[in-house]
């Protein structure tokens, strides 16, 4: 009976105060490990989707381009833009941008520059192509056709 | 009155902290997109110079799959209208596999190759001779919709990187993770693509009905 006694003494309560240190700790991974986007993108955006995906070992070998319809269609029209970085540009003005970018890198990475095509799946190939014959002008003939997985159903 | 005091606890009630570190990190969990830089490589050819116009190659009909997408995104694939994609993968795979007419190098290659590979090749006089001459041409017009044309190159993709995969005995999946790190994995990625060349080409879109 005694040993009884004994045991019910013993606090009950699971001591929960290093609890917000440990969801605290969690949170902190999450900010460091996220990346912000630090550009706002004023193209439509839906990514296409395919299956051939492939991952590049240096992502700081790449460079982003979106193209799509402008968002703000009174300001910008309803023909699809180029964006890169936070304006968007000319088809002309690509290899200027190219050279920039390329610039940018340290110097025994350049000849690999790799340009991520972001395109929203509603644009047609004619603005495509013509950007892509300014990255082949511009040298920069590594592409990235960015998509997400698409589910293969058997 | 002292005393009640005292005998209250001392500590500040940090239960609820853990509530209000969750709702923290749920708010940044919904809030942030991982980036991305999953995609589809290719490499664009080098740009033409006028002073050196690029050779002309006379390729045989029959090493040329022609894939060519309309303005209304259907399909002419060797001469054959359709409307999906479907199914375009395995075409061009035994289109590649085909061995109609092998050289030296490509009857040694042959022989390289697994059976379940080796077994594919039809040997149809009418289709490739043998990979290193086997092209896949994808031609668009400028009205052609982005996703189309993805679609079309991706199961090219597909289709070159089944072969591969096949040879070195992976999944295709896994084959296309395979990033070359290291040299274990790049002899790896080699050995799958060591002569049959990934000869995709994608011609300028015409401007036709666009």
């Amino acid at each position: 009976m005694a040993k009884f006694k004994k045991k019910t003494k013993t606090s009950e309560s699971i001591p929960t105060s290093a609890l917000p240190d440990i969801i605290f700790m969690l949170l902190f991974f999450f900010m460091v490990t996220t990346v912000l986007r630090e550009q706002e993108i004023l193209v439509e955006q839906k990514i296409p989707q395919a299956t051939q995906l492939q991952k590049l070992q240096k992502k700081t070998l790449i460079s982003y381009i979106y193209i799509g319809k402008p968002k703000n269609t009174a300001l910008y029209g309803s023909e699809p833009r180029v964006q890169a970085n936070d304006a968007l540009m000319n088809t002309t003005d690509i290899i200027q941008w190219v050279n920039r970018e390329r610039d940018a890198l340290p110097e025994a990475d350049r000849g690999m520059i790799t340009i991520s095509m972001k395109v929203d799946k509603d644009v047609k190939m004619g603005p495509i192509s013509d950007v892509q014959t300014e990255l082949r002008e511009a040298d920069a003939r590594r592409v990235l056709y960015a998509s997400v997985g698409k589910v293969v159903r058997n | 009155m002292a005393k009640s005091k005292s005998r209250m606890s001392q500590e500040v009630n940090a239960g609820s902290m853990a509530d209000i570190a969750f709702l923290l990190l749920i708010f940044f969990l919904v809030t942030t997109t991982i980036a991305s830089d999953k995609g589809i490589l290719n490499v664009l050819p080098p740009k033409l110079d006028p002073n050196n116009p690029p050779p002309e190659i006379d390729k045989n009909e029959r090493n040329i799959f022609t894939i060519l997408v309309n303005a209304n995104d259907d399909l002419l694939v060797e001469g054959e209208y359709r409307e999906t994609a479907d199914g375009l993968d395995e075409e061009i795979k035994m289109f590649v596999l085909n061995f109609a007419a092998p050289d030296e190098d490509a009857q040694a290659l042959f022989n390289s190759l697994p059976a379940s590979l080796r077994a594919q090749a039809k040997r149809d006089p009418e289709s490739s001779d043998h990979p290193g001459e086997a092209v896949v041409s994808i031609k668009t017009n400028r009205g052609t919709s982005y996703e189309k044309f993805l679609e079309v190159f991706d199961l090219a993709k597909k289709a070159y990187f089944d072969i591969y995969a096949e040879r070195v005995n992976l999944d295709t999946d896994e084959y296309r993770t395979l990033t070359g790190k290291d040299e274990a994995e790049e002899a790896l990625i080699d050995r799958g693509k060591e002569g049959i060349p990934m000869a995709i080409s994608i011609a300028e879109p015409d401007k036709i009905g666009s």
